[in-house]
C-alpha cells in the first residue's frame, strides 16, 4: 500500500467519525496549549527576574560592613552590629585594583525635600558620580553628580521624575534651589529611569553626593559600597581584592560581608528552572490523559469497524497493514492535536503577554518539542493496543459482526 | 486448481467441540461453476471460509493451483487472498465513506497499484457492469442490486482465478437477485471459476455442479469426476 493512500484512508475514516476526531483533537491540544502556556510562564518569571537583576548593574560586587559567621543562610542585609564601619576612604581605597572598573559608596537616609512651601518625605542617597553608570540609570534633564573629590560635599542634588513632578509640577526644576533637612542643595539633574531597584523606586530618590549626605545624617560611616568589576571572570579576583584591602585598613579584621549578585542570581535561576520544568512535567500528565482517551476512542472505534477490518482481511491486508492503518490515524490524530496546541498555547502567551506587558513571556523551544514529540509518542503507545486488536480479529467473526 | 484432502474443521463452543467440516474432500477444476447448498449450520459457509482462505483447517490438506496453503504464514496468505480470491458476500460490506468508484479500487489501493491505473481499471470494470453513471454515488444512494454489482466488480478487479459468493442473493429481490447470478454466471463464461453458496435451491440449480452438505460431510455431488 502506497503511502499516500494509506493517508488518505486514514484521513477518510477521520472525517467519517468527525465528533471522535474532534474529542480527540481538543484533548490532545489542551495537554499540548497547557504545557506551552505553562513554560513559557515559568520562563518569563525568570526573564523578569534576569531583568530585575540586570537593572541593579552588571559583575557587581556589594561590600556590606560587618561580617556573619554563618556557614550557609543569605547574610544578614539590614542588621547586625558592627565592629568597624564603612568609610569613604574605605571605598576610595578600594578603587585601586586593575580588574575594578568603578566604584560607588552608599549612604542612605530619609529625609524630608521642600521647595516653594510644597514637603515630601523621600529616601535620600549619597553617593559618586559613577553610580548612575553601576545602575545603568538615565537622566531625563541635566546631569548627574559631578566627578571629582569624594570628600567633597558639594550642595547639589539630583531627584526623581516623581519628586521633581510633585515639587515642581510641569515648572523647570534645574538650577532651582531645594532644602533637604535642614539644608540647601542645587538641582542640577533629573533622573528618567522607572522600576525599582530592591526595595528603593528610583522616581521618589534624590540622590546628593556621599559626603553630604554623610554630613546632613551626621555620620561617618557608609552603608554600602557598590564595586562593579570590569567583567564576569574577575568577579573572584575582585572580591579577594576587597576583603584583603578592607583587612589591611581594618587592622587584619576581615570585617565585611561581601556578596555578589550573581551568585543570587544563579539561585533564582535554579529555582525558577526547576519550577518551570515542574509545571511542565505536571502538564505533560494531561497529554497522558489524553493519550489514554485515544486509545479508549480507537478501542472503540476497532469494535465498530470490525466488519470494515473483516473487509480488509478478505481483500487481502496482511496484519501488519491493519495495524498501520489504525497507527496511521492516531499519528495524524496526535500530531494535528500537537499542531493546534501549539498554537493555542502561542496565542495564549502572546495575549498573557499583552495583559501583563511586565512579563516577558515565551514558551522555550524544548518544551515546543518535546511537548509536540510527548503527544505523537503517547498518541502512538496508546494506540498501539487497538491497532494490534484490529490486526488480530478473525476475518471470519469480523465479517459477521454487524 | 483446488484441492481439499481431509479437511476437518472443529470449533470448541463452550466446552462442547463441535465438527463443522468432517473430513471434506473436494477438487475443483478452473472455470468451473459450483454451487455449494445445505441448510443451515451444514459447514456451507465454513467450507467456503476456508477455501477463500479466511479460515485455517483443524487437519487436513489444502492446495490451490498446487500450492500447499495450509502451511503459509499470514503475509503470503494475505497476498494470495488478494491475488487469486475475490469474495462476494450476502451484506455487500461496501464501506458506506467511499464512492463506488473508491470501493471498487480498495484492492488495488492495498496491493499499492499507481492510481492512474486503478482508476482506470475500476471505471472500465464498473462501466462493463452498467454502472458507469454510478462511479460517484455512495453505497448509500444505490439500490441493493447496483450495491452488489459494485462489490461483484471489487471481486474481479484483481482478475482472481476463483470468486466465492456467500449468498449474493440473500439481500435482494428477486429481479435484481436474478441480474446478480446473471452477472456471475457471465464472468464464470471468463473462465474464472465460481462458487456460490446458497440455501435457494432456484439458485442452487443452474450451477453445473452442485454439492449438497449435512453436518459438515459432502453427502452428494453431481461430478464425480
Amino acid at each position: 500500500m502506497r503511502l499516500i493512500d494509506t493517508l488518505q484512508y486514514a484521513v477518510s475514516a477521520l472525517f467519517r467519525h468527525r465528533i471522535r476526531t474532534v474529542l480527540i483533537l481538543l484533548a490532545m491540544s489542551i495537554g499540548v496549549a497547557s504545557i506551552i502556556i505553562l513554560t513559557s510562564l515559568g520562563k518569563g518569571a525568570q526573564r523578569y527576574v534576569q531583568g530585575e537583576f540586570a537593572s541593579l548593574g552588571t559583575n557587581l560586587v556589594i561590600v556590606i560592613p560587618g561580617r556573619t559567621e554563618t556557614t550557609g543562610g543569605a547574610p544578614t542585609m539590614f542588621i547586625g552590629e558592627t565592629p568597624r564601619d564603612l568609610t569613604l576612604d574605605d571605598a576610595q581605597a578600594l578603587k585601586y585594583h586593575y580588574s575594578v572598573r568603578r566604584i560607588a559608596p552608599l549612604v542612605v537616609g530619609q529625609a524630608a525635600i521642600s521647595y516653594g512651601g510644597k514637603e515630601r518625605d523621600v529616601p535620600i542617597l549619597g553617593s559618586t558620580s559613577e553610580l548612575l553608570n553601576i545602575r545603568h540609570w538615565s537622566l531625563a534633564q541635566g546631569k548627574f553628580l559631578p566627578k571629582g573629590d569624594i570628600d567633597r560635599a558639594s550642595s547639589v542634588c539630583v531627584i526623581g521624575i516623581k519628586v521633581k513632578r510633585e515639587l515642581f509640577g510641569p515648572e523647570n526644576a534645574l538650577g532651582e534651589w531645594v532644602r533637604i533637612g535642614d539644608r540647601r542643595y542645587r538641582v542640577i539633574g533629573v533622573l528618567a529611569s522607572e522600576g525599582r531597584s530592591i526595595g528603593l523606586d528610583v522616581q521618589e530618590l534624590a540622590i546628593i553626593p556621599a559626603a553630604s549626605a554623610q554630613a546632613l545624617f551626621n555620620t561617618p560611616n557608609v552603608f554600602r559600597i557598590l564595586v562593579e568589576a570590569k567583567n564576569r571572570e574577575s568577579i573572584p579576583s575582585v572580591i579577594e581584592h576587597v576583603e584583603q584591602t578592607i583587612a589591611e585598613r581594618h587592622q587584619g579584621e576581615r570585617d565585611v560581608t561581601v556578596i555578589t549578585q550573581d551568585a543570587v542570581l544563579a539561585t533564582f535561576d535554579r529555582i525558577l528552572g526547576a519550577l518551570t520544568m515542574t509545571v511542565g512535567g505536571i502538564a505533560a500528565i494531561s497529554l497522558v490523559v489524553a493519550g489514554i482517551l485515544i486509545m479508549n476512542v480507537m478501542l472503540v472505534s476497532v469494535s465498530q469497524r470490525t466488519s470494515e477490518i473483516g473487509l480488509l482481511k478478505a481483500l487481502g491486508s496482511p496484519k501488519k497493514q491493519i495495524t498501520v492503518l489504525f497507527l496511521t490515524e492516531a499519528f495524524l490524530l496526535s500530531s494535528l492535536g500537537a499542531v493546534i496546541g501549539v498554537a493555542i498555547g502561542q496565542l495564549a502567551s502572546w495575549l498573557i503577554g499583552r495583559a501583563y506587558p511586565a512579563l516577558p513571556l515565551g514558551a522555550p523551544l524544548w518544551a515546543l518539542i518535546s511537548s509536540v514529540a510527548v503527544a505523537i509518542g503517547t498518541g502512538l503507545l496508546f494506540a498501539a493496543l487497538p491497532a494490534r486488536r484490529a490486526a488480530g480479529l478473525d476475518p471470519v467473526e469480523a465479517l459477521v459482526h454487524r | 486448481m483446488i484441492e481439499l484432502q481431509q479437511i476437518n474443521r472443529i470449533f470448541t463452543v463452550g466446552d462442547q467441540q463441535v465438527h463443522a467440516l468432517d473430513n471434506v474432500d473436494l477438487s475443483i477444476h478452473p472455470g468451473e461453476y459450483l454451487s455449494i447448498m445445505g441448510p443451515s449450520g451444514s459447514g456451507k459457509s465454513t467450507l467456503l471460509n476456508i477455501i477463500g482462505l479466511l479460515d485455517r483447517p483443524t487437519s487436513g490438506t489444502y492446495l490451490l493451483e498446487q500450492q500447499n496453503v495450509t502451511s503459509m504464514n499470514d503475509d503470503t496468505l494475505a497476498h494470495t487472498r488478494r491475488n487469486k480470491i475475490g469474495f462476494v458476500f450476502q451484506f455487500f460490506q461496501l464501506l458506506p465513506r467511499l464512492t463506488a468508484l473508491e470501493n471498487v479500487e480498495l484492492p488495488m489501493v492495498l496491493e499499492g497499484v499507481a492510481p492512474d491505473e486503478r482508476r482506470k481499471a475500476a471505471t472500465d470494470t464498473l462501466t462493463s457492469m452498467g454502472l458507469a453513471d454510478r462511479l460517484h454515488h455512495r453505497p448509500d444512494q444505490l439500490s441493493g442490486g447496483q450495491r452488489q454489482r459494485v462489490a461483484i466488480a471489487r471481486a474481479t478487479i484483481m482478475k482472481p482465478a476463483v470468486i466465492l459468493a456467500d449468498e449474493p442473493t440473500g439481500n435482494l429481490d428477486r429481479h435484481s437477485g436474478k441480474e446478480v447470478i446473471e452477472l456471475l454466471e457471465q464472468l464464470n463464461k471468463t473462465n474464472i471459476t465460481l462458487i456460490i453458496v446458497t440455501h435457494d435451491p432456484e439458485i442452487g440449480l443452474r450451477a453445473a455442479r452442485q454439492i449438497r452438505m449435512v453436518d459438515g460431510k459432502v453427502m452428494e455431488d453431481n461430478n464425480k469426476t
